[in-house]
Protein backbone atom coordinates (compact mmCIF):
# COMPACT_ATOMS: atom_id res chain seq x y z
CA UNK A 1 0.00 0.00 0.00
CA UNK A 2 1.43 3.47 -0.73
CA UNK A 3 0.10 6.78 0.53
CA UNK A 4 -0.43 10.28 -2.06
CA UNK A 5 -0.33 13.57 -1.23
CA UNK A 6 -3.97 13.59 0.21
CA UNK A 7 -3.53 10.86 1.92
CA UNK A 8 -0.90 12.79 4.30
CA UNK A 9 -2.75 15.29 4.41
CA UNK A 10 -5.17 13.27 5.59
CA UNK A 11 -2.89 11.73 8.65
CA UNK A 12 -1.41 15.10 9.38
CA UNK A 13 -4.82 16.41 10.31
CA UNK A 14 -5.41 13.03 12.38
CA UNK A 15 -2.02 13.74 13.97
CA UNK A 16 -2.77 17.70 14.43
CA UNK A 17 0.65 18.19 13.25
CA UNK A 18 0.12 21.58 10.87
CA UNK A 19 1.99 20.37 7.49
CA UNK A 20 3.28 23.20 4.54
CA UNK A 21 2.51 21.82 0.71
CA UNK A 22 6.15 21.67 0.53
CA UNK A 23 7.02 19.73 3.88
CA UNK A 24 3.83 17.13 2.32
CA UNK A 25 5.62 16.68 -0.99
CA UNK A 26 9.15 16.04 0.88
CA UNK A 27 7.17 13.54 3.22
CA UNK A 28 4.99 11.14 0.56
CA UNK A 29 8.47 9.76 -0.89
CA UNK A 30 9.66 9.22 2.56
CA UNK A 31 6.79 7.32 4.19
CA UNK A 32 6.05 5.32 1.19
CA UNK A 33 9.77 4.22 1.22
CA UNK A 34 9.12 3.24 5.01
CA UNK A 35 5.59 1.44 4.25
CA UNK A 36 6.86 -0.61 1.61
CA UNK A 37 9.73 -1.78 3.45
CA UNK A 38 7.40 -2.73 6.55
CA UNK A 39 5.01 -4.42 3.93
CA UNK A 40 7.55 -7.67 4.22
CA UNK A 41 5.62 -8.87 6.91
CA UNK A 42 3.06 -9.14 4.93
CA UNK A 43 4.35 -12.61 4.30
CA UNK A 44 5.10 -14.16 7.66
CA UNK A 45 2.81 -17.02 7.93
CA UNK A 46 0.84 -15.61 10.96
CA UNK A 47 -1.89 -18.08 11.20
CA UNK A 48 -3.21 -19.47 14.90
CA UNK A 49 -0.65 -16.37 15.95
CA UNK A 50 -2.04 -14.32 18.62
CA UNK A 51 -0.86 -10.86 18.35
CA UNK A 52 1.42 -9.75 21.66
CA UNK A 53 -0.13 -7.88 24.50
CA UNK A 54 2.50 -8.17 27.19
CA UNK A 55 6.08 -8.85 26.70
CA UNK A 56 6.40 -10.42 30.09
CA UNK A 57 3.46 -12.11 31.98
CA UNK A 58 2.80 -9.67 34.45
CA UNK A 59 -0.49 -9.41 36.30
CA UNK A 60 -2.62 -5.67 36.86
CA UNK A 61 -2.35 -4.89 40.16
CA UNK A 62 -5.28 -3.38 42.00
CA UNK A 63 -4.16 -0.06 44.06
CA UNK A 64 -5.28 -0.01 47.95
CA UNK A 65 -8.76 1.62 47.93
CA UNK A 66 -7.48 4.59 49.81
CA UNK A 67 -7.78 8.32 49.05
CA UNK A 68 -4.45 9.63 47.85
CA UNK A 69 -2.71 6.07 48.01
CA UNK A 70 0.63 7.85 47.16
CA UNK A 71 1.48 11.19 48.02
CA UNK A 72 2.79 11.84 44.16
CA UNK A 73 0.20 10.40 42.34
CA UNK A 74 -2.59 11.57 44.56
CA UNK A 75 -4.52 15.00 44.83
CA UNK A 76 -4.76 18.37 45.66
CA UNK A 77 -1.20 19.50 43.52
CA UNK A 78 -3.05 21.83 41.59
CA UNK A 79 -0.55 24.41 41.16
CA UNK A 80 1.94 21.44 40.67
CA UNK A 81 -0.03 20.62 37.94
CA UNK A 82 -0.26 23.67 36.70
CA UNK A 83 3.21 25.20 36.72
CA UNK A 84 4.24 24.50 33.37
CA UNK A 85 1.16 25.37 31.45
CA UNK A 86 1.88 28.25 29.13
CA UNK A 87 -1.29 29.93 29.94
CA UNK A 88 -2.96 29.35 33.29
CA UNK A 89 -5.18 31.54 34.68
CA UNK A 90 -6.85 31.71 37.73
CA UNK A 91 -6.43 28.12 38.70
CA UNK A 92 -7.41 26.69 35.54
CA UNK A 93 -5.29 25.90 31.92
CA UNK A 94 -6.54 28.91 29.51
CA UNK A 95 -7.32 27.67 26.16
CA UNK A 96 -8.31 29.86 23.13
CA UNK A 97 -12.22 30.54 23.34
CA UNK A 98 -13.76 27.31 22.05
CA UNK A 99 -17.70 28.36 22.02
CA UNK A 100 -18.78 31.52 19.62
CA UNK B 1 49.46 13.62 43.73
CA UNK B 2 46.63 10.79 43.28
CA UNK B 3 45.90 9.44 39.78
CA UNK B 4 43.42 11.61 37.70
CA UNK B 5 40.07 10.72 39.87
CA UNK B 6 37.87 11.14 36.30
CA UNK B 7 39.59 7.92 35.47
CA UNK B 8 37.61 6.16 37.91
CA UNK B 9 34.67 4.31 37.48
CA UNK B 10 31.50 3.65 39.69
CA UNK B 11 33.71 0.83 41.72
CA UNK B 12 36.63 3.17 42.59
CA UNK B 13 35.14 6.30 43.37
CA UNK B 14 32.22 4.32 45.75
CA UNK B 15 35.00 2.32 47.41
CA UNK B 16 37.67 5.54 47.40
CA UNK B 17 35.37 7.57 48.72
CA UNK B 18 34.20 4.88 51.99
CA UNK B 19 37.80 4.09 53.05
CA UNK B 20 38.44 7.97 52.66
CA UNK B 21 40.91 7.74 50.12
CA UNK B 22 39.81 11.23 48.64
CA UNK B 23 36.23 12.80 49.56
CA UNK B 24 33.54 12.90 46.85
CA UNK B 25 33.99 16.44 47.06
CA UNK B 26 36.99 15.94 45.25
CA UNK B 27 35.88 13.40 42.93
CA UNK B 28 32.39 15.90 41.84
CA UNK B 29 34.59 18.95 41.28
CA UNK B 30 37.07 16.78 39.10
CA UNK B 31 34.48 15.52 37.03
CA UNK B 32 32.47 19.00 37.31
CA UNK B 33 35.48 20.90 35.45
CA UNK B 34 35.95 17.96 32.74
CA UNK B 35 32.10 19.23 31.92
CA UNK B 36 33.16 22.50 31.79
CA UNK B 37 35.83 22.14 29.22
CA UNK B 38 33.82 19.24 27.17
CA UNK B 39 31.37 22.21 25.75
CA UNK B 40 32.90 21.20 21.94
CA UNK B 41 31.32 17.24 22.68
CA UNK B 42 27.08 19.18 23.47
CA UNK B 43 27.28 16.12 25.72
CA UNK B 44 24.79 17.80 28.03
CA UNK B 45 22.05 20.07 27.40
CA UNK B 46 22.12 21.45 30.86
CA UNK B 47 25.05 21.27 33.55
CA UNK B 48 24.70 21.65 37.05
CA UNK B 49 27.57 21.52 38.59
CA UNK B 50 26.21 22.66 41.99
CA UNK B 51 23.66 19.39 41.93
CA UNK B 52 27.05 17.50 41.92
CA UNK B 53 28.63 19.24 44.66
CA UNK B 54 25.50 19.33 46.93
CA UNK B 55 25.24 15.65 46.46
CA UNK B 56 29.01 15.22 47.32
CA UNK B 57 29.34 17.46 50.07
CA UNK B 58 26.16 15.19 51.86
CA UNK B 59 28.16 11.82 50.88
CA UNK B 60 31.30 13.44 52.86
CA UNK B 61 29.34 14.48 55.61
CA UNK B 62 27.65 11.38 56.02
CA UNK B 63 30.59 9.23 55.99
CA UNK B 64 31.90 11.40 59.05
CA UNK B 65 29.33 10.22 61.28
CA UNK B 66 29.73 6.94 59.89
CA UNK B 67 26.71 6.32 58.21
CA UNK B 68 25.99 4.34 55.08
CA UNK B 69 26.72 5.97 51.94
CA UNK B 70 24.50 4.22 49.73
CA UNK B 71 25.45 2.13 46.53
CA UNK B 72 26.76 4.94 44.72
CA UNK B 73 27.53 6.90 47.61
CA UNK B 74 29.61 9.70 45.83
CA UNK B 75 29.39 8.82 42.49
CA UNK B 76 28.34 11.95 40.39
CA UNK B 77 26.58 10.65 37.12
CA UNK B 78 25.16 12.27 34.00
CA UNK B 79 20.91 12.02 33.66
CA UNK B 80 19.97 11.30 30.11
CA UNK B 81 17.51 14.57 29.46
CA UNK B 82 14.39 12.12 29.31
CA UNK B 83 14.35 11.30 32.85
CA UNK B 84 12.06 13.97 34.58
CA UNK B 85 14.22 16.10 37.44
CA UNK B 86 12.36 18.08 39.84
CA UNK B 87 13.44 21.61 38.91
CA UNK B 88 16.12 21.09 36.33
CA UNK B 89 14.49 21.49 32.80
CA UNK B 90 13.78 18.49 31.16
CA UNK B 91 13.67 18.48 27.18
CA UNK B 92 14.02 15.00 25.51
CA UNK B 93 15.75 16.93 23.10
CA UNK B 94 12.48 18.55 21.98
CA UNK B 95 11.95 22.55 21.28
CA UNK B 96 8.14 21.23 22.52
CA UNK B 97 9.60 20.31 26.01
CA UNK B 98 12.63 23.49 25.72
CA UNK B 99 11.80 25.15 29.35
CA UNK B 100 9.63 22.68 30.81
CA UNK B 101 10.58 22.40 34.30
CA UNK B 102 9.06 18.90 36.35
CA UNK B 103 7.61 19.18 39.52
CA UNK B 104 8.42 15.62 40.09
CA UNK B 105 11.49 13.98 39.94
CA UNK B 106 11.71 10.08 37.62
CA UNK B 107 11.35 7.08 39.99
CA UNK B 108 15.01 5.49 38.17
CA UNK B 109 16.47 9.55 39.14
CA UNK B 110 15.63 9.28 42.86
CA UNK B 111 16.52 5.99 43.41
CA UNK B 112 20.29 7.05 42.31
CA UNK B 113 20.08 9.71 44.53
CA UNK B 114 18.78 7.58 47.35
CA UNK B 115 21.66 5.87 46.40
CA UNK B 116 24.09 8.34 47.27
CA UNK B 117 24.90 9.75 43.71
CA UNK B 118 25.05 12.95 42.39
CA UNK B 119 23.57 14.60 39.43
CA UNK B 120 26.51 16.41 36.95
CA UNK B 121 23.82 17.64 34.19
CA UNK B 122 20.92 16.61 31.64
CA UNK B 123 23.07 15.00 28.70
CA UNK B 124 21.42 15.12 24.66
CA UNK B 125 20.07 12.65 23.35
CA UNK B 126 18.04 12.26 19.87
CA UNK B 127 14.39 14.00 19.74
CA UNK B 128 11.86 11.89 21.82
CA UNK B 129 14.50 9.14 21.90
CA UNK B 130 13.74 8.92 18.14
CA UNK B 131 17.16 8.12 16.65
CA UNK B 132 20.25 6.49 16.19
CA UNK B 133 23.11 8.69 15.93
CA UNK B 134 22.23 11.66 17.85
CA UNK B 135 21.49 13.93 15.15
CA UNK B 136 18.10 14.33 15.79
CA UNK B 137 18.10 16.62 19.15
CA UNK B 138 16.76 19.89 19.10
CA UNK B 139 19.75 21.31 20.80
CA UNK B 140 22.16 20.46 18.52
CA UNK B 141 24.65 17.39 17.50
CA UNK B 142 26.12 15.68 20.07
CA UNK B 143 29.96 14.41 18.73
CA UNK B 144 31.70 11.38 19.40
CA UNK B 145 35.03 11.83 20.98
CA UNK B 146 36.49 9.02 19.10
CA UNK B 147 37.54 10.31 15.76
CA UNK B 148 39.20 7.81 12.65
CA UNK B 149 42.72 6.86 12.87
CA UNK B 150 42.67 8.51 9.48
CA UNK B 151 44.56 11.23 10.29
CA UNK B 152 41.33 13.54 9.54
CA UNK B 153 38.68 15.42 11.91
CA UNK B 154 35.71 14.05 11.01
CA UNK B 155 32.78 14.64 13.77
CA UNK B 156 31.67 10.78 14.56
CA UNK B 157 28.34 9.75 15.60
CA UNK B 158 27.94 9.01 19.44
CA UNK B 159 25.05 6.59 18.67
CA UNK B 160 21.85 7.24 19.75
CA UNK B 161 19.33 7.97 21.18
CA UNK B 162 21.69 7.93 24.42
CA UNK B 163 24.44 10.04 22.61
CA UNK B 164 24.87 12.41 25.32
CA UNK B 165 25.38 9.33 27.77
CA UNK B 166 27.60 7.29 25.91
CA UNK B 167 29.88 10.55 25.13
CA UNK B 168 30.16 11.87 28.48
CA UNK B 169 31.04 8.05 29.78
CA UNK B 170 33.91 7.19 27.30
CA UNK B 171 35.28 11.12 27.03
CA UNK B 172 35.75 11.03 31.34
CA UNK B 173 32.92 13.50 31.83
CA UNK B 174 31.12 11.22 34.17
CA UNK B 175 32.07 7.91 35.46
CA UNK B 176 28.61 6.60 34.97
CA UNK B 177 25.41 7.40 33.25
CA UNK B 178 22.04 6.59 32.32
CA UNK B 179 20.23 5.59 29.58
CA UNK B 180 17.14 4.37 27.88
CA UNK B 181 16.46 1.53 24.77
CA UNK B 182 13.69 1.31 22.94
CA UNK B 183 15.36 -0.70 20.39
CA UNK B 184 18.91 -0.33 21.01
CA UNK B 185 19.50 3.25 22.61
CA UNK B 186 21.76 2.14 25.67
CA UNK B 187 23.69 -0.70 23.81
CA UNK B 188 24.45 0.59 20.03
CA UNK B 189 25.54 3.94 21.51
CA UNK B 190 27.87 2.21 24.13
CA UNK B 191 28.95 -0.64 21.31
CA UNK B 192 30.03 3.27 19.13
CA UNK B 193 31.86 4.30 22.05
CA UNK B 194 33.79 1.36 23.71
CA UNK B 195 31.50 1.56 26.94
CA UNK B 196 29.91 -0.85 28.52
CA UNK B 197 25.35 -0.87 28.72
CA UNK B 198 22.48 -2.73 29.52
CA UNK B 199 19.01 -3.00 29.32
CA UNK B 200 17.52 -4.96 31.54
CA UNK B 201 14.17 -7.16 31.39
CA UNK B 202 11.41 -5.23 30.32
CA UNK B 203 9.79 -3.63 34.03
CA UNK B 204 13.17 -3.65 36.03
CA UNK B 205 13.20 -0.28 35.60
CA UNK B 206 10.60 1.63 36.71
CA UNK B 207 9.19 3.66 33.66
CA UNK B 208 7.55 6.64 36.33
CA UNK B 209 8.62 10.04 35.20
CA UNK B 210 10.67 8.74 31.93
CA UNK B 211 9.25 10.65 28.74
CA UNK B 212 7.44 8.03 27.09
CA UNK B 213 8.35 6.85 23.51
CA UNK B 214 7.06 3.29 23.57
CA UNK B 215 5.07 2.32 26.06
CA UNK B 216 5.50 -1.45 25.64
CA UNK B 217 9.49 -1.33 24.38
CA UNK B 218 10.95 1.48 26.60
CA UNK B 219 13.43 -0.01 29.95
CA UNK B 220 16.10 2.54 31.50
CA UNK B 221 19.54 0.92 32.18
CA UNK B 222 22.94 1.97 32.97
CA UNK B 223 26.11 3.11 30.87
CA UNK B 224 29.31 2.75 32.09
CA UNK B 225 32.87 2.05 31.50
CA UNK B 226 32.78 -1.56 32.78
CA UNK B 227 30.45 -4.43 33.28
CA UNK B 228 30.72 -4.22 37.16
CA UNK B 229 30.25 -1.05 37.03
CA UNK B 230 26.96 -1.54 35.37
CA UNK B 231 26.09 -3.98 37.73
CA UNK B 232 26.27 -1.67 40.40
CA UNK B 233 24.13 1.17 38.92
CA UNK B 234 21.77 -1.49 37.97
CA UNK B 235 21.09 -2.66 41.25
CA UNK B 236 20.36 1.14 42.49
CA UNK B 237 18.02 2.14 39.50
CA UNK B 238 16.20 -1.28 39.53
CA UNK B 239 13.20 -2.46 41.87
CA UNK B 240 9.19 -2.78 42.12
CA UNK B 241 7.56 0.72 41.52
CA UNK B 242 3.55 0.75 41.98
CA UNK B 243 3.20 3.82 39.78
CA UNK B 244 4.42 1.80 36.84
CA UNK B 245 1.52 -0.40 35.72
CA UNK B 246 4.30 -2.88 34.47
CA UNK B 247 6.56 -2.91 37.03
CA UNK B 248 8.04 -5.63 38.10
CA UNK B 249 6.84 -7.11 41.46
CA UNK B 250 10.89 -9.24 42.13
CA UNK B 251 13.42 -8.31 44.59
CA UNK B 252 16.37 -6.95 42.55
CA UNK B 253 19.50 -9.86 42.23
CA UNK B 254 22.59 -8.60 44.01
CA UNK B 255 24.10 -8.21 40.54
CA UNK B 256 27.28 -7.08 41.54
CA UNK B 257 28.07 -9.71 44.25
CA UNK B 258 27.11 -12.30 41.80
CA UNK B 259 29.54 -11.33 38.78
CA UNK B 260 31.62 -14.69 37.81
CA UNK B 261 32.95 -14.86 34.68
CA UNK B 262 33.46 -18.53 35.37
CA UNK B 263 31.31 -19.72 32.31
CA UNK B 264 31.75 -23.74 32.97
CA UNK B 265 28.66 -25.45 32.56
CA UNK B 266 26.99 -22.62 30.54
CA UNK B 267 25.72 -22.59 26.54
CA UNK B 268 25.79 -19.56 24.27
CA UNK B 269 23.85 -19.83 21.23
CA UNK B 270 25.13 -18.29 18.05
CA UNK B 271 22.38 -17.60 15.90
CA UNK B 272 22.77 -18.27 12.51
CA UNK B 273 20.79 -15.50 10.78
CA UNK B 274 22.47 -12.55 12.27
CA UNK B 275 25.08 -13.76 10.26
CA UNK B 276 24.06 -11.54 7.59
CA UNK B 277 25.21 -11.20 3.58
CA UNK B 278 27.99 -8.41 3.36
CA UNK B 279 28.48 -8.58 6.94
CA UNK B 280 31.18 -5.83 7.85
CA UNK B 281 34.40 -8.15 7.66
CA UNK B 282 35.58 -5.95 11.25
CA UNK B 283 32.31 -6.95 12.96
CA UNK B 284 32.32 -10.93 12.08
CA UNK B 285 35.89 -11.15 13.00
CA UNK B 286 34.96 -9.36 16.19
CA UNK B 287 32.08 -12.01 16.82
CA UNK B 288 34.31 -14.67 16.11
CA UNK B 289 36.86 -13.49 18.89
CA UNK B 290 33.96 -13.34 20.98
CA UNK B 291 33.01 -16.61 20.53
CA UNK B 292 36.12 -17.74 21.22
CA UNK B 293 36.60 -15.63 24.40
CA UNK B 294 33.37 -17.41 25.55
CA UNK B 295 34.04 -20.72 24.77
CA UNK B 296 37.96 -20.25 26.61
CA UNK B 297 35.49 -18.73 29.69
CA UNK B 298 34.50 -22.40 29.97
CA UNK B 299 31.41 -22.21 27.76
CA UNK B 300 30.02 -24.44 25.06
CA UNK B 301 28.97 -22.68 22.00
CA UNK B 302 25.98 -23.63 20.06
CA UNK B 303 24.34 -22.74 17.20
CA UNK B 304 20.70 -21.50 17.39
CA UNK B 305 18.05 -20.29 15.04
CA UNK B 306 15.97 -17.19 15.24
CA UNK B 307 13.90 -17.74 12.35
CA UNK B 308 11.96 -14.34 12.25
CA UNK B 309 14.71 -12.14 12.78
CA UNK B 310 14.83 -10.18 9.25
CA UNK B 311 11.24 -9.22 10.45
CA UNK B 312 11.97 -7.37 13.54
CA UNK B 313 13.22 -4.28 12.53
CA UNK B 314 9.87 -3.92 10.33
CA UNK B 315 7.95 -5.03 13.16
CA UNK B 316 9.37 -2.39 15.52
CA UNK B 317 9.23 0.42 12.91
CA UNK B 318 5.27 -0.42 13.19
CA UNK B 319 4.50 -0.86 16.69
CA UNK B 320 7.36 2.01 17.98
CA UNK B 321 5.71 4.56 15.76
CA UNK B 322 2.41 3.17 16.19
CA UNK B 323 2.92 3.65 20.58
CA UNK B 324 5.01 6.63 20.18
CA UNK B 325 1.64 8.28 18.12
CA UNK B 326 -0.53 7.99 20.88
CA UNK B 327 2.28 8.86 23.92
CA UNK B 328 2.90 12.24 21.63
CA UNK B 329 -0.49 13.24 21.85
CA UNK B 330 0.34 14.50 25.13
CA UNK B 331 2.01 17.24 23.89
CA UNK B 332 -1.31 19.92 22.73
CA UNK B 333 -0.01 23.36 23.94
CA UNK B 334 -2.50 23.24 26.89
CA UNK B 335 -1.15 21.67 29.74
CA UNK B 336 3.18 21.90 29.56
CA UNK B 337 5.33 22.51 26.32
CA UNK B 338 5.35 24.78 23.71
CA UNK B 339 2.22 27.00 22.41
CA UNK B 340 1.95 28.29 19.31
CA UNK B 341 -1.11 30.35 18.81
CA UNK B 342 -1.22 32.10 15.54
CA UNK B 343 -3.62 35.31 15.30
CA UNK B 344 -7.00 34.71 15.30
CA UNK B 345 -6.46 30.64 16.11
CA UNK B 346 -8.79 28.45 17.79
CA UNK B 347 -7.89 25.29 19.84
CA UNK B 348 -7.69 22.75 17.13
CA UNK B 349 -5.32 25.42 15.14
CA UNK B 350 -3.11 25.75 18.19
CA UNK B 351 -2.77 22.03 18.47
CA UNK B 352 -2.08 21.75 14.61
CA UNK B 353 0.47 24.67 15.41
CA UNK B 354 1.89 23.96 18.35
CA UNK B 355 3.09 20.18 17.35
CA UNK B 356 3.91 21.38 13.63
CA UNK B 357 6.89 24.10 15.86
CA UNK B 358 7.50 21.47 18.69
CA UNK B 359 8.50 18.33 16.78
CA UNK B 360 11.39 17.77 14.40
CA UNK B 361 11.19 16.11 11.41
CA UNK B 362 12.44 12.68 12.26
CA UNK B 363 9.72 12.68 15.41
CA UNK B 364 6.96 13.96 12.73
CA UNK B 365 7.92 11.29 10.57
CA UNK B 366 7.43 8.71 13.13
CA UNK B 367 4.02 9.97 14.60
CA UNK B 368 2.21 10.25 11.03
CA UNK B 369 3.38 6.72 10.42
CA UNK B 370 2.04 5.62 13.49
CA UNK B 371 -1.08 7.60 12.82
CA UNK B 372 -1.18 5.76 9.85
CA UNK B 373 -0.89 1.89 10.74
CA UNK B 374 -3.60 2.58 13.46
CA UNK B 375 -6.10 4.16 11.20
CA UNK B 376 -9.17 2.61 10.43
CA UNK B 377 -8.69 0.03 7.22
CA UNK B 378 -5.01 -0.34 7.86
CA UNK B 379 -5.01 -1.39 11.74
CA UNK B 380 -5.18 -5.47 10.96
CA UNK B 381 -2.95 -4.98 8.14
CA UNK B 382 -0.32 -2.76 10.09
CA UNK B 383 -0.16 -2.50 13.33
CA UNK B 384 -2.06 -6.20 14.38
CA UNK B 385 0.30 -7.92 11.96
CA UNK B 386 3.42 -6.48 13.76
CA UNK B 387 1.90 -7.55 17.05
CA UNK B 388 2.14 -11.08 15.56
CA UNK B 389 5.11 -11.25 14.45
CA UNK B 390 6.19 -9.61 17.62
CA UNK B 391 4.92 -13.23 19.45
CA UNK B 392 6.62 -15.03 16.80
CA UNK B 393 9.65 -13.07 17.50
CA UNK B 394 9.44 -13.84 21.07
CA UNK B 395 8.82 -17.18 20.53
CA UNK B 396 11.91 -17.98 18.65
CA UNK B 397 13.84 -17.01 21.92
CA UNK B 398 11.93 -18.77 24.07
CA UNK B 399 13.08 -21.75 22.08
CA UNK B 400 16.51 -20.78 21.54
CA UNK B 401 17.08 -20.95 25.51
CA UNK B 402 16.17 -24.36 25.77
CA UNK B 403 19.60 -24.96 23.93
CA UNK B 404 21.40 -22.18 25.41
CA UNK B 405 21.91 -19.32 28.39
CA UNK B 406 22.62 -16.71 26.78
CA UNK B 407 23.05 -15.60 23.01
CA UNK B 408 26.31 -13.60 21.35
CA UNK B 409 25.89 -11.22 18.99
CA UNK B 410 27.62 -8.22 17.47
CA UNK B 411 25.48 -4.99 18.91
CA UNK B 412 25.55 -2.92 15.80
CA UNK B 413 26.65 -3.83 12.22
CA UNK B 414 29.12 -1.33 11.82
CA UNK B 415 31.42 0.56 14.34
CA UNK B 416 31.00 4.64 14.16
CA UNK B 417 29.43 6.67 11.26
CA UNK B 418 30.56 9.95 10.43
CA UNK B 419 28.02 12.76 11.24
CA UNK B 420 26.23 13.41 8.46
CA UNK B 421 26.59 10.43 6.51
CA UNK B 422 23.17 8.51 6.70
CA UNK B 423 20.91 10.90 8.45
CA UNK B 424 19.51 11.68 4.96
CA UNK B 425 17.82 8.64 4.59
CA UNK B 426 15.87 6.95 7.29
CA UNK B 427 15.87 3.37 6.80
CA UNK B 428 19.53 3.20 6.32
CA UNK B 429 19.79 4.97 9.79
CA UNK B 430 16.73 2.69 11.24
CA UNK B 431 19.34 -0.63 10.18
CA UNK B 432 21.73 0.06 12.93
CA UNK B 433 19.51 -1.21 15.09
CA UNK B 434 19.23 -4.40 13.16
CA UNK B 435 20.89 -6.52 15.90
CA UNK B 436 19.33 -4.40 18.52
CA UNK B 437 15.57 -4.34 18.13
CA UNK B 438 15.02 -8.31 18.53
CA UNK B 439 15.41 -8.94 22.42
CA UNK B 440 13.69 -5.06 22.30
CA UNK B 441 10.77 -6.88 21.12
CA UNK B 442 11.12 -9.97 23.35
CA UNK B 443 11.62 -7.53 26.67
CA UNK B 444 14.88 -9.40 27.11
CA UNK B 445 18.26 -8.23 28.97
CA UNK B 446 21.00 -7.47 26.61
CA UNK B 447 24.15 -5.69 27.34
CA UNK B 448 26.96 -4.14 24.93
CA UNK B 449 30.26 -4.52 26.03
CA UNK B 450 33.81 -3.70 24.07
CA UNK B 451 35.32 -6.02 22.09
CA UNK B 452 38.03 -4.48 20.23
CA UNK B 453 39.17 -1.39 17.64
CA UNK B 454 38.40 -1.92 13.94
CA UNK B 455 40.80 -1.33 11.07
CA UNK B 456 39.79 2.56 11.42
CA UNK B 457 40.59 2.75 15.08
CA UNK B 458 36.84 2.73 15.95
CA UNK B 459 35.65 0.66 19.22
CA UNK B 460 33.08 -2.50 18.27
CA UNK B 461 30.57 -4.00 20.74
CA UNK B 462 29.50 -7.47 21.41
CA UNK B 463 26.07 -8.14 22.50
CA UNK B 464 24.71 -10.78 24.87
CA UNK B 465 21.03 -11.30 24.55
CA UNK B 466 19.70 -13.29 27.76
CA UNK B 467 16.40 -15.29 29.83
CA UNK B 468 14.02 -13.10 30.91
CA UNK B 469 15.06 -11.71 34.37
CA UNK B 470 18.60 -13.28 34.19
CA UNK B 471 20.48 -10.05 34.08
CA UNK B 472 22.84 -12.20 35.99
CA UNK B 473 24.02 -14.63 33.06
CA UNK B 474 24.28 -11.44 30.56
CA UNK B 475 26.56 -9.55 33.36
CA UNK B 476 28.78 -12.66 33.86
CA UNK B 477 29.21 -13.06 29.88
CA UNK B 478 30.13 -10.00 29.69
CA UNK B 479 32.48 -9.98 32.27
CA UNK B 480 34.03 -13.02 30.88
CA UNK B 481 34.32 -11.11 27.32
CA UNK B 482 35.88 -8.03 29.23
CA UNK B 483 38.24 -10.16 30.69
CA UNK B 484 39.89 -11.29 27.56
CA UNK B 485 39.40 -8.46 25.46
CA UNK B 486 41.51 -5.93 27.68
CA UNK B 487 39.49 -3.35 26.10
CA UNK B 488 42.06 -0.08 27.24
CA UNK B 489 41.64 2.56 23.95
CA UNK B 490 41.02 5.62 25.16
CA UNK B 491 40.14 8.84 22.53
CA UNK B 492 42.70 11.05 22.61
CA UNK B 493 41.14 14.15 23.81
CA UNK B 494 41.09 16.91 21.08
CA UNK B 495 38.42 18.81 22.32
Amino acid sequence: MSVDTATVAKIAALARIKVSEAELGAMVPELNGILAWVEQLAEVDVSGVEPMTAVIENHLRLRADVIDPDPLTGGGKRDAVLANAPAALDGFYGVPKVIE
Amino acid sequence: MMADLTDLGVAAIRDGVAQGTFSALEVAEAFNANVAAAGALNAFIVTTPELAIAAAKSTDARRIKGEALGLMGGVPIGMKDLFATKGVQTTAASHMLEGFIPEYESAVSQKLWDAGAGMLGKLNLDQFAMGSSNETSYFGNVISPWRRKDGGNAAMAPGGSSGGSSTAVSARLAPAATGTDTGGSIRQPAAFTGISGIKPTYGRCSRWGIVAFASSLDQAGPMARDVGDCAIMLEAMAGFDPKDATSLDMAVPRWEAGLNADLRGKKVGVPIEYRMDGMDPDVAASWDQGIAWLKDAGAEIVEISLPHTKYALPAYYIIAPAEASSNLARYDGVRYGLRELPDGAGLQDMYAATRAAGFGPEVKRRILIGTYVLSAGFYDAYYTQAQKVRTLISRDFAEAFTKCDVILAPTAPTAAFGLGEKSDDPLAMYLNDVFAVPASLAGLPAMSVPAGLNREGLPLGLQIIGRPFDEQGVLNAGLAIEARAGFVARPERWW
